[in-house]
């Protein structure tokens, strides 16, 4: 079933086009993910799904409820982590999380809510004590304080370092594993490859491609490359009579071959048969900042 | 709103150097201008009442409202929405005009602290009268205060921060204070001052404060300018106020 449906979504400022023309559904429990680069309008599309924004055209519908006419019931079913939010310097950890489950009709235990995004230990400390990543995770914990069916989580690990970062991945999955449908707007391939079920690229406002991120990847042509320095010779024709390969190059003493499916072992395999050890073997992927590449014209980043 | 109220106040005690000025200077500036011999003399000016008696309690109760009003609530207010604070509450089922609220009430609490320390202070050093007609002056206190914080929320809408929120409050009270009788009392002032006085919000609210000193029941045109001032500010905020 899907849990937000946004068909043919357009909102314009005064000058400019912000979203053109976006549609996507996002099913129930999966993290889906909006990706594309800064000012492709992914902020302005979760808030026009948050009900924080009112789309000038097309319909967006979470849980089947309009975000513009319904939205005292939308607040109860959505939580949301926004780009750049803050909150008072001195309020301590418990006290936001106190606070924010004060407004809703049903919220979590914030204590144990506390605890899952590993803010325990810092309580009792204020708000601007804590450090980017602890900010970031709070901010999920508010996000999620109300129970909601559906979490909107835009730009999460924007200046974290790799570790704050990880962690923060770790969690979003945890949540999703409650049941939570996500909905994840980042600019950092990495990011969805690792956590997205599906992704939507949106470039100058409109979807360029909505599909896994194998899926999105799977479309860019010679997929995979396979690099490594074997310790005897061989013939190309080997390698060459494997339906994966398609292309076998050589640099110096280093061999590169191109193809797809599972061209890593198959490759690997294949040598073995004759003796052949690939030293130093490396495996390279298209990324989603290929896939985007090849999709647009254009790079993500 | 319970909760909203009480983790304000906890801020607010946090932050409490802001709350302390408001509270500390009126009571310190009373104390400090009572030592002027002219202040503690019978002043034919002011129909033979000394200055601490009336005229010098009831400005110092203005500036403590000024304070609050023109500086620290607007400045609050333009923090939060700056940060995204009052946008991110917008996302939750309560309505972010509860923060709102929340400040209102607080402010006006320090500023009535501030007044019952300027009065209680004035009595005990210099043996001040205290406003005699209670009603009255609550009257007068309560409705000024609603007008001047009013005008605290158009400073909240117009400013882009907390900093200049303040800045613009600063800005916007000296000249008050000034047509208020703050340094030249009513009674002297020249026509014209005294006129635009009359229509300044704080002109009545002084006069109106100084009547219920007196024991008397506030005069209706100073009441009347308080509420039209009240009713336009009130109307400028709601139309000029943005929560992000």
């Amino acid at each position: 079933m899907d849990v937000i449906e946004v068909r043919n979504l357009h909102k314009r400022y005064r000058d400019h086009v912000a979203v053109d023309d976006v549609s996507f559904a996002v099913a129930s429990g999966e993290i889906f993910g909006i990706l594309g680069p800064n000012g492709a309008g992914k902020t302005t599309t979760v808030e026009c799904v948050s009900g924080l924004r009112e789309p000038d055209g097309g319909s967006v519908r979470v849980t089947g409820l309009d975000p513009v006419t319904q939205r005292a019931d939308l607040r109860r079913v959505l939580g949301v982590q926004l780009q750049s939010a803050a909150l008072p310097d001195k309020i301590k950890v418990w006290e936001a999380l106190d606070l924010y489950a004060s407004f809703y009709p049903d919220p979590a235990d914030w204590r144990e809510l506390m605890d899952q995004v590993g803010l325990a230990a810092k309580r009792d400390t204020a708000f601007a004590k804590l450090s980017g990543g602890q900010r970031q995770r709070l901010s999920v914990a508010l996000a999620l304080v109300g129970r909601p069916r559906v979490a909107v989580l835009d730009e999460l690990t924007t200046g974290l370092d790799p570790q704050a970062r990880r962690d923060s991945w770790e969690l979003v999955e945890q949540v999703r594993d409650t049941g939570v449908t996500i909905v994840l707007v980042t600019h950092f391939m990495e990011e969805a490859e690792r956590l997205c079920d599906r992704v939507a690229l949106i470039d100058a406002g409109r979807v360029v491609a909505v599909d896994s991120p194998a899926g999105l990847t799977g479309r860019v042509g010679g997929g995979q490359r396979v690099r490594f320095r074997p310790t005897v010779p061989f013939d190309d024709a080997l390698l060459l009579a494997l339906p994966e390969v398609t292309d076998v190059s050589r640099t110096g003493d280093r061999v590169v071959v191109t193809g797809d499916g599972n061209l890593a072992p198959a490759v690997t395999l294949a040598l073995a048969e004759k003796g052949v050890v690939p030293d130093d073997l490396r495996i390279e992927r298209a990324t989603l900042d290929d896939a985007f590449l090849a999709l647009t014209g254009r790079k993500l980043a | 709103m319970r909760k909203v109220l009480f983790v304000e106040a906890k801020l607010l005690v946090r932050e409490w150097p802001a709350a302390l000025f408001t509270l500390a200077l009126p009571v310190t500036l009373l104390l400090a201008l009572g030592q002027i011999p002219d202040l503690r003399a019978a002043d034919p000016d002011l129909g033979g009442q000394r200055s601490v008696d009336a005229q010098l309690p009831a400005q110092m109760i203005l500036l403590a409202l000024l304070t609050a009003s023109f500086t620290v609530l607007p400045s609050a207010l333009a923090t939060y929405r700056e940060r995204g604070m009052l946008r991110r509450m917008s996302a939750t089922p309560v309505h972010p005009a509860r923060v709102l609220g929340a400040q209102l009430v607080l402010n006006l609490g320090v500023a009535a602290v501030a007044a019952v320390a300027v009065i209680g202070s004035g009595r005990l050093v210099y043996g001040s009268r205290i406003p005699v007609q209670l009603f009255g002056f609550v009257l007068v206190f309560v409705l000024g205060a609603a007008a001047m914080m009013a005008i605290g929320l158009v400073i909240a809408a117009v400013a882009r921060n907390g900093p200049t929120a303040s800045a613009i409050g600063s800005l916007v009270m000296f000249p008050l204070l000034f047509v208020a009788g703050m340094w030249i009392p009513r009674e002297i002032m020249p026509d014209v001052l005294r006129r635009i006085s009359d229509y300044s919000v704080v002109g009545p609210f002084v006069n109106a404060m100084r009547d219920t000193w007196a024991g008397e029941w506030p005069q209706f045109p100073h009441l009347a300018v308080m509420v039209a001032g009240l009713v336009l500010f009130s109307g400028l905020a709601v139309r000029l106020f943005r929560w992000e």
